[in-house]
This record gives C-alpha cells, structure tokens and sequence, in this order.
C-alpha cells in the first residue's frame, strides 16, 4: 500500500502519521510537501494533524487552498482512501470534502487527554477492525474541536451511517452536536476525525486502540488489489 | 528587473531615506551626556564613566543603547556572575556546559540532549499570554540553536493566591499562553509545577525548559569565526515590539513597565524557523548560529563575536524590516521574536536562501566578520556605532553585591504550637485542595503532552518520561523548587531542590544527569536578598556534587520585586535524567491490591524530635500568620543520597512496581495522591502521636519515598535496605475496597474513600477557575 502523509507549513503530526503506519501496518509513508500537483501514486492519503499556516483566520481555512489538496479532491474523486486527523479533519470540512465544521471547544480552552470513544459505525473500509458500539480510548488535543452541522444533515448522515465516532456520553470534551468525533464521506473513502489514531499505536502510549484504523485500511486495500 | 524586485527596491530606498532623517533627529553624543539620556537606559553614572574609559570618548546614542542592554542586569549577569561560577560544571558526560544557548550531556549511542531553562518573568507580569508564549518560544530557539531537535517542554509556574481576581486572570492567561505557543509548534509539554503564594501577587513567575535531542557531530555553537564569512539575518522581520526589554526585565515594579516593550510570539512562525534551521544546519555550511533574545541583533552579534574573538561588520539598512524607517538604535535593541543570526561559511550564502525559501522565510546577508575585533554598526554609509567587542562582554561590571544575613532567619522557632487535629482525614482533604498540592489537571490537560508520540509518561506522575527513538532508552524530566523552604533556609533550601528533582527522576527509573536552573529572586541591591540569592546557590552546588548532576545551563531573574516586597527567593532546578531500559520506567500511582507499602527513608530524622512542619503546606494552612516563622527540617545529603541509590537500586532489580516522591503536603498527601492516581485503596499503619504524628503525616523533610511491592518482594527489598543502610518501613498493604485508611498506634485517624480524595484532588483549581 502507498502512503503519503501531506506536509503542510505547520504541520506537526505528519512524522507521527508515518511512525504509526510503520508500527501499525509495517509499511513505509512518504512525506508529501504541500505544493505537489498529484497524488496519483498513492492508495491512502493522510492529512496529519498540526497548526497548517498557523491556523490563521480559521484551523483548516488558508490550507484548503494550497495546491496539494486539489490532488487530495481529484483522488477522493477517484475513490483513494484520504484520512483527515485533527487539523486534517478541519481541512477536509473547510474544502467541502466532508460535511459539517469545526468551531472552537466549548470551553474556549485547548484540551488534551486520552478520550473515550464509542464506534459507531464498523462497517467501513477504515473501521472494520473495531465492533460497533465498542468503546476506545484514543488521544485528543485540539482547541477548535466542537463539530458542527444542521439538523438536516445530520438526519441525512445518520441514515447514511457517516457518524463513525461519537465520545462516550458525558464525555465530551468540546461540545460537538450529537457528541461526534469523526465523520465520513457518503461514498465512505474519506473519513475525518478529530481524536489521534496515531498517537494510539501500542501501550507505552497509554493505549492501543488506534493501530486498528490502520489495519482496517490495510486489509480493505489487500481486498481491493486483490480484485484488480 | 522583474516589477516585484523593482517595488522592494523603491521601498528600501525610501525606508533609507526616512531612516536618514530619523538618524539626524538622533540625539548626539554631547546630549546623551548633557541630558543624562543614559540614565533613562538604565546606566548609572559610575558606568557611563567606565563606557567613556574604555572608548576614549563620548558614547553616541545608538552606542550607548547598546552598552545599556550588554551591561543591563540580564545579559551582563553582573551581580550573578562571581555567584554562578561556583556551581559544579564538568563531569564525564557534559558534551556542553554553561556560556552557550544551552547545556549537552552525552546519552550514549552517538546520542545526546540538549537543555536549557529560562525565566519570563517580568513580560508575563505585564501581558500573561504573550509574556508565558514568549518564554517557550524563546527557549525552544536556544534548544534547536545548538542543532538539536526540541523533543519535550516543561515549566515552573509560581502565581498569588487564588481568590484575588487578578491572579487568575495572569494564572489563566498563563497557561493559555504556554500551552498556545507549544502546542502549535507540536513539542509536547510534558510536565512542569505550579505553586501559589500570595508572595508572588505582583510577581508571577513563569520559568520554561525545552530538552532537544542531537547527534554528537550536530553541535552547533554560537560563534561568529572565519573573517570575510557573510552574517546573516533569518526568520522573521524585524519591528519596534519589545525594545529594551531586556533593560526592562531588570527594573523593578513591573506595572511601570511599559506593554510594547513585552514581545508578540508567532508559534507558526517558529515552527518554520526551526525546520529550515534544523535542515541548514544538517548542511555542514553554518559557522555559528545564535537566537536574537534579550537585546535581539545587539547581544547576538556580540556573543558570536565575543565566543569567536573576532569582531562584525553589520549594515541595519540590510536587515528586512517589519516597519517603516526604523532607526538602527530600534533595529539594534527589537526584541521581534522567531529570529535568527547566522555565519555561513563565506560562498555559502546562497545555501541558506535556498532553505529559507523553501519554508517561505527570508534569509539576508546584512554584514561579515571582521578581525578586528570591533562591533560596527553601519546604516548605509554612515557608521552609527563601533564599539571594542570585549568593552561590551568582557569589560562589563561585574559586582560584588553585599550580602547580609536576613534578621528573620536568627528569629525562626524549633517546633510551631499547633494542636493535634480533630480529625487528620478532613485536614487531608483540606490540604489536598490547596492550589499548590491540588491535582494540576486543569493546566496540563491545555496543553499537547502527547504530540511526537513518545511520551511514555504523561504530566502528572514524579516525572516525565519521553522515549528516545531507535535507542530501547527514554529520558526522564522534571522541575522542582519550593520558595518557601529556602526563604527559611536558603542553604538547605537551594540543596532540596536538587535533591527533589534528583529524587523525582529516580522514582521515574532514571540515572540524574544534569541540572539546568533558573535562579529567580528579588532585588539583588538589598543586601538580605543577595544573601539569600549566594546561600541558596551554594547550596545547590552542594547537592549538585553529593548527586553528581552538573550544572550545565541556566539563567538568572533579579527584581522580582513590588511594592518593595520580594518573592520568596526561588530557585527553580530543571533536571533530565537517563532510563537506560525501557522496562525500568516506574510511575508513582498504586499499581495493584494486596501489595505492601513501604516507605523508605528515616520516617524522623535522626534527633528524631526535630519538627518537619516548618515550612510545610500543613503549617501554612492551619497557621497561615506563623507560617513564615518556624524552621524547616535540616536535609541530609549522605541520607539522600543513599536513599536515592537505593531506590535506583530496587527499581532496577524490579522489586518496587510504583515510587511516590514525599513533598509538598507530606506523607498522608502522598499516599492519598499513589491512592487518587491508581483508584487503589489502603489500610496503613504509622506510629506515634501529638506533634509527632503531625510531622509525621504533614512535614515536609525531604528523603523519603513511598514505594509499593508485591509481596513476594518484599523480604528482598527489606534485605536491600539493610544492606544499603536506608531505613524501608512496612506501612501496610494497598486494598481494593476503595478507601484510603491509616491508624497510629491503633488509632483510626484517615479513613476516607479514593473517590472522596480523588473529587477533592483533582476538582480543587477548577472549581477556583470557573
């Protein structure tokens, strides 16, 4: 599987995206700098989580035009898995290739901790590996993480099973409707989610529970070349 | 000409011009002596006349802008100077000690780790967020300075009491700061303290470390050698924000200080600063490299200069400005954050523009090194100053400050009356929700502990442990101090420091390294405060050497002053130590029912009548008037010593599965804390009543720590004890029932459930906060 994790000025997870794919699925990512034109070569596209372009005016609202991400839309477009963590996820809704936005927590305060999540939705490519309804626990830490859309796209993505993570009840640490942690696409290739997977990789980390997002994404792609 | 260079052309032109005009309003150098200009720079006469000395003339403005913050108490450490060169330095594996941007010890494997702590003190009094962001952004470009790459931040907070508005606002503000800065760049804040004392109302204190990681053959120094090698500005332009700051960092009362002379930070910014100088680095093409801090491109140029013995030609006109005709004494003393000076080796030049292009940064040629040993400061043409580099490093004053022994100290008492307590476990919840013993989750769950994957552990425990890559080792890191103790005994206060962080790092698994410190004290001009300031570094040496961690960095805040009353002299201790097998990583939280609970080291000290509440927690909050009136316990340092080798010692067989450092609150706040942590329970039992038995669950003596053990270790670890002549007592088991019970001499006195320990623990700042 080709990996490529996008590198934005400000990025800071991109060597974390890289060193979980290498643990997780024993496979190598390439670092890819954000004004590169195509991202043809690649089954799975990471946007990494950080601060792209300072996060100025808006997380995710200047990064959304460099270049790479009309590479990112054109792939998505094809069907390429793209995975949007964190700051990567607040790109991906500001592009328009996930429903919904970002605000700022709540409590106006950043926060970090190890949250605890339930799987919503296990039947995609990037969650096969979890049992719907599990609970998990994976690290977060953002200050603009308080997910937003209308009643009538909720309604629509609840029906189409495009919540994949919610927090555990009472748990949520934003304030985000419907306590949603991550969303996917309707054609269910590009998932964003705010808490971090990778930093979820083995049990020094405080928890495992992440690598299987991975491993998901491993085996729907052996299924997928497979096929071809 | 492309249209774009053509427009910056025009622009510099005219900028010139303006400055031009700005540089003939410029006050003469028979003004500045006329008018006494120098003064308001913060020289006194006395230095003025040494400054017409060592140049055989009248200092010009700009001239004497620069001898003011070369000579200003925070870059000259002029009254700290004779104090500091006592400390122990060298040591088998200090790669780096004091005099560069920041201290190296050798971590094996090719590997080495770079730190350094610093205060930002005054700024953050002044303006919280961006004085706290500032600090970490500062000392961060001191870390990757060296090459090395910044893998963790720590901190050490002191704020007044929390029920005045105002010091929420700076604790709040604080944080938001530290955590916006480092969070954005991606290190991860891994651990830190914060205290509260109504002795630090006007004077917050906000200390930040940076640990960075490099290859032996990475080092970079800040030395500006090689004559005719082209000296560069990199990073961002530079503006009016923060000038004389470094002047105003030394002057006392914060509220007269102005708010433009506190600096803006960029985290963003500097993020993009140390990637393309990380990778310049790598090149092979940098002569020297050095952070523009304090005193921004004046105290750079003439550090380079100074370390090289050579002297810089620079040209202000050069430097790329953020502002309009900016004069060369504003571009010579901006403070303008995320910049860098840098020598490359001559022919070079085009290398580092390379790089900086890529990160969208501007990297300028603004002057060469030069041989003779002259810092001359070009606009265009004209020469607005020169002056003898060694007049402006080596020939600055350096003070014998007086120094007597505060009257307070001869009038402390033994033992503080207090009487027993009704009931210990409602005094135990009570301690547990004072600010300064109280669970700091509400701060550190601002900031990304966890960014760069590696934190092993997280805030929280006696020490962060961060893993370095590719090794099987990990790094244990820790800052320690507590003002109170050393304003009752500076000598003894100033060892327990180190022995605490020592301590800290030895409960986490680790080997001590070195030490990094931030001495923050009030004005040095009293003599009761140098007293303090010289009694609390010596004995700091001393546990520096009885403990073998050199001191290979640090940094020095006087001035801590307001409304004439002092801080409580606060030298903070930033330690890094060594875990050299990944299995050996021990945190302090009960880890499992029915294990035994030791605690080693003497539970009194020898005399075994001597009161350790002097100076506690404890005594502060039954008897907050007398607190400041009662002796601490004496710290011994052959018993911490030995008590220290033998925790390593049982760690490193693995016969204890969790170690507790005793501190702050004393000994029934550790175990309640090993209790809260692990939702364990335990029935322990002490000895003893009356004031004994309040020394005993609430001093404060140093040498002790609570260690937990599986049973079948258990007669190993007392045989190790022996063996070592460190006292282990048997205090009882960990339960699983959920509550936390001790009895004296069979009497119940603790009986209170984990979860009641935990809401008071953990809920205590937040609930100020809401």
């Amino acid at each position: 599987m080709k990996c490529a994790v996008v590198q934005f000025p400000g990025s800071n997870c991109d060597m974390d995206a890289v060193k979980a794919i290498n643990h997780a699925i024993g496979e190598s990512a390439d670092i890819v700098w954000h004004t590169v034109a195509s991202l043809e070569a690649y089954d799975l596209i990471i946007l990494p989580g950080g601060f792209a372009y300072g996060d100025y005016l808006r997380a995710g609202a200047i990064a959304r035009f460099s270049a790479v991400m009309e590479a990112v839309a054109r792939e998505a477009d094809r069907g390429k898995w793209v995975m949007g963590i964190c700051n990567g996820f607040q790109v991906l809704t500001e592009g328009g290739l996930l429903p919904g936005a970002l605000r700022r927590n709540e409590s106006l305060q950043f926060r970090s901790e190890i949250a605890t999540l339930e799987v919503v939705n296990a039947e995609t490519a990037f969650t096969r590996h979890y049992r719907a309804g599990e609970t998990i626990r994976i690290p977060i830490a953002h200050g603009e993480g308080n997910y937003y859309a209308d009643e009538q796209t909720l309604l629509r993505m609840r029906e189409r099973g495009q919540i994949i993570f919610r927090y555990a009840r009472e748990h949520n640490p934003n304030g985000s409707v419907d306590d949603i942690a991550g969303v996917i696409n309707e054609r269910g290739n590009v998932l964003g989610m705010m808490p971090h997977p990778e930093r979820a990789v083995h049990e020094r980390l405080g928890s495992a529970d992440g690598a299987r997002l991975f491993t998901s994404i491993f085996e729907s792609w052996r299924e997928a070349y497979a096929k071809r | 000409m492309p249209s774009g260079e053509a427009q910056i052309g025009n622009d510099r032109q005219s900028e010139r011009e303006a400055a031009t005009e700005a540089a003939m309003e410029e006050p003469t150098a028979e003004q500045v002596k006329e008018r006494g200009l120098y003064r308001s720079f913060g020289l006194t006469d006395e230095e003025y006349e040494r400054i017409v000395s060592l140049l055989g003339r009248q200092p010009g403005y700009v001239e004497t802008g620069i001898f003011s913050v070369m000579w200003s108490e925070h870059c000259s450490y002029k009254s700290s100077r004779k104090v500091l060169r006592r400390f122990p330095t060298a040591g088998p594996l200090v790669l780096q000690g004091p005099g560069e941007n920041a201290g190296i010890v050798d971590i094996g494997d090719g590997l080495a780790v770079a730190f350094k702590i610093e205060s930002h003190n005054h700024p953050t009094a002044i303006e919280p967020y961006q004085g706290a962001a500032t600090g970490v952004g500062g000392i961060i470009r001191d870390v990757f300075t060296m090459g090395a790459r910044p893998v963790a931040l720590l901190n050490s907070l002191r704020f007044g009491s929390l029920d005045q508005a105002r010091n929420r606002y700076l604790f709040a503000q604080s944080i938001a700061g530290i955590g916006g800065y480092g969070n954005c760049i991606g290190i991860p804040t891994v651990g830190g303290e914060v205290v509260f004392d109504e002795r630090y109302d006007h004077n917050p204190l906000v200390n930040a470390m940076c640990v960075g990681l490099i290859e032996h053959g990475q080092i970079a120094t800040g030395t500006a050698s090689g004559v005719g090698n082209p000296v560069l500005v990199v990073g961002a332009k530079t503006g009016r924000d923060g000038i004389h700051g470094a002047t105003f960092a030394s002057a006392e009362d914060p509220h007269a200080k102005e708010r433009s002379a506190v600096q803006v930070g960029d985290p963003f910014m500097e993020k993009l600063l140390l990637e393309a100088c990380l990778e310049l680095i790598a090149t092979g093409k940098v002569v020297g490299i050095q952070d523009m801090g304090a005193a921004g491109l004046t105290s750079s140029s003439a550090e380079m200069a100074s370390r090289a013995g050579s002297g810089l030609t620079l040209d202000v006109s050069r430097v790329p400005c953020r502002e309009a005709a900016m004069t060369p004494y504003e571009i010579m003393l901006s403070e303008s954050q995320e910049r860098m000076l840098v020598v490359m080796t001559k022919g070079e030049e085009h290398v580092a523009q390379e790089v900086f292009q890529k990160w969208g940064l501007e990297a300028s040629v603004i002057g060469t090194v030069t041989d003779d040993g002259l810092l001359r400061i070009r606009e265009g043409n004209r020469v607005a100053a020169e002056i003898p580099v060694t007049a402006l490093v080596d020939e600055a004053p350096v003070l014998d400050r007086p120094a007597t022994r505060p009257r307070y100290l001869d009038e402390l008492l033994a033992e503080p009356k207090l009487t027993e307590p009704e009931d210990y476990g409602q005094d135990l919840l009570r301690l547990l929700a004072r600010p300064t013993i109280a669970s700091k989750e509400w701060v550190y769950r601002q900031y990304d502990s966890m960014v760069r994957t590696e934190t092993f552990v997280r805030p929280g425990s006696d020490a962060a442990v961060i893993g370095v890559p590719g090794t099987g080792k990990a790094l244990a890191l820790t800052t320690d101090g507590n003002g109170r103790h050393v304003y009752l005994d500076p000598y003894a206060g100033g060892a327990r420091a180190v022995a605490e962080a020592a301590r800290n790092l030895v409960c986490s698994g680790a080997r001590p390294l070195a030490v990094t410190d931030c001495l923050n004290y009030g004005n040095p001009e009293k003599p009761e405060v140098f007293y303090q300031f010289e009694q609390s570094a010596a004995g700091m040496s001393a546990a520096c050497e009885a403990l073998r961690t050199p001191v290979i960095s640090g940094n020095v805040s006087f001035y801590n002053e307001s409304h004439g009353v002092d801080i409580y002299p606060t030298p903070v201790v930033g330690m890094v130590g060594l875990i050299e097998d990944l299995a050996l990583i021990t945190t302090s939280e009960w880890k499992g029912a029915r294990h035994d609970v030791y605690v080693l080291g003497a539970l009194s000290d020898s005399a075994g009548s001597r009161s350790r509440l002097g100076g506690s927690e404890y005594l502060a909050m039954r008897d907050p008037a007398n607190a400041l009136r009662h002796a601490p316990a004496p710290l011994d340092l052959d018993a911490e010593a030995a008590l220290q080798r033998l925790c390593a010692e049982a760690i490193r067989k693995r016969l204890i599965v969790s170690a507790h450092d005793v501190s702050d609150g004393g000994l029934l706040t550790a175990f309640a804390e090993c209790a809260a942590a692990g939702d364990l329970g335990a029935d322990l039992n002490l000895a003893g009543d009356g004031h004994a038995l309040m020394s005993l669950c609430f001093g404060e003596g140093a040498s002790q720590i609570v260690a937990e053990v599986e049973p079948s270790n258990a007669a190993a670890l007392e045989d190790l004890a022996a063996q070592m002549a460190v006292s282990a007592v048997h205090c009882g088991m960990t339960n699983s029932d959920g509550a936390l019970r001790v009895s004296a001499a069979g009497r119940a006195i603790v009986n209170i459930g984990v979860a009641a320990l935990r809401e008071s623990w953990q809920g205590a700042i937040a609930s100020w906060m809401q």
